[in-house]
């Protein structure tokens, strides 16, 4: 179990943000090709940066806190996953946000 | 390269591409700054557990040394530039066509309750 932690805690902000999509309809899963182009890219330059600094060495991962998947690199499943489910609960938070305020974005 | 610097040029990064490459000048925008408070809040939590934990070990020569909840004062910075970039590419994407509508809130009961109430508190005001 203790191999999940890293997990448990992306479930958890997913969980805080995901009640968003039903409730306040924020219709962001909804507008999922949006979504994963918006991701995607932020995949890309994140884990790239992450590589970077594993190599450079400015941070560790605990091997007995993680699924113990790694990519090349040294570059833990759990982190990857880290950089989906921040963007997507930021996205969810900015268009609860903006539900609430109606206030203009710049993509009306 | 430190992480100190890296981050620094991740948010110099993330504000290039929100000012100048996809011009969605978010960080002029009152609705970017009301949500930028709600995320942080959140990534003090969630980043104070993996810290806290030592799920993630910093490297103490990499860093300046101030902590936040756990979390080196970097983290904040690296949090800002990625959520700085998701949101100017989402609105970016937005703005060139890419499924603009369904809009947020749009079939929100709870939004529609929400609005009515006011507004008969505001009509009751006048």
């Amino acid at each position: 179990m203790r191999h999940l932690a890293y997990l448990v805690v992306l479930a958890g902000c997913l969980v805080s943000a995901i009640w968003l999509e039903p409730v306040l309809k924020v219709n962001v899963l909804r507008r999922w090709r949006r979504l994963l182009l918006t991701v995607l890219p932020v995949v890309v330059v994140f884990v790239l940066w992450d590589l970077g600094a594993i190599a450079a060495g400015h941070w560790t991962f605990d091997p007995q806190q993680t699924t113990g998947v790694l990519f090349p690199g040294g570059l833990p499943l759990d982190e990857v996953l880290f950089f989906v489910v921040v963007p997507v609960c930021a996205v969810l938070g900015f268009e609860a946000v903006r539900a609430v305020l109606r206030r203009p974005a710049g993509d009306e | 390269m430190s992480y100190t610097v890296a981050a620094l040029l991740g948010v110099a990064g993330a504000l290039a591409v929100d000012l100048v490459v996809l011009r969605t000048r978010l960080v002029t925008r009152a609705v970017f700054w009301a949500t930028y408070p709600i995320i942080v809040t959140f990534q003090l939590l969630s980043n104070g557990i993996l810290t806290g934990r030592r799920i993630v070990v910093y490297d103490p020569a990499a860093i300046i040394g101030w902590r936040l909840v756990h979390a080196p004062v970097e983290d904040l910075l690296f949090g800002f530039a990625m959520v700085l970039l998701t949101l100017a590419v989402w609105v970016w994407l937005g703005r060139r066509g890419l499924q603009r509508t369904p809009v947020a809130g749009e079939g929100s009961r709870l939004l529609r309750w929400g609005r009515e109430r006011l507004g008969q508190r505001g009509s009751a005001d006048t």
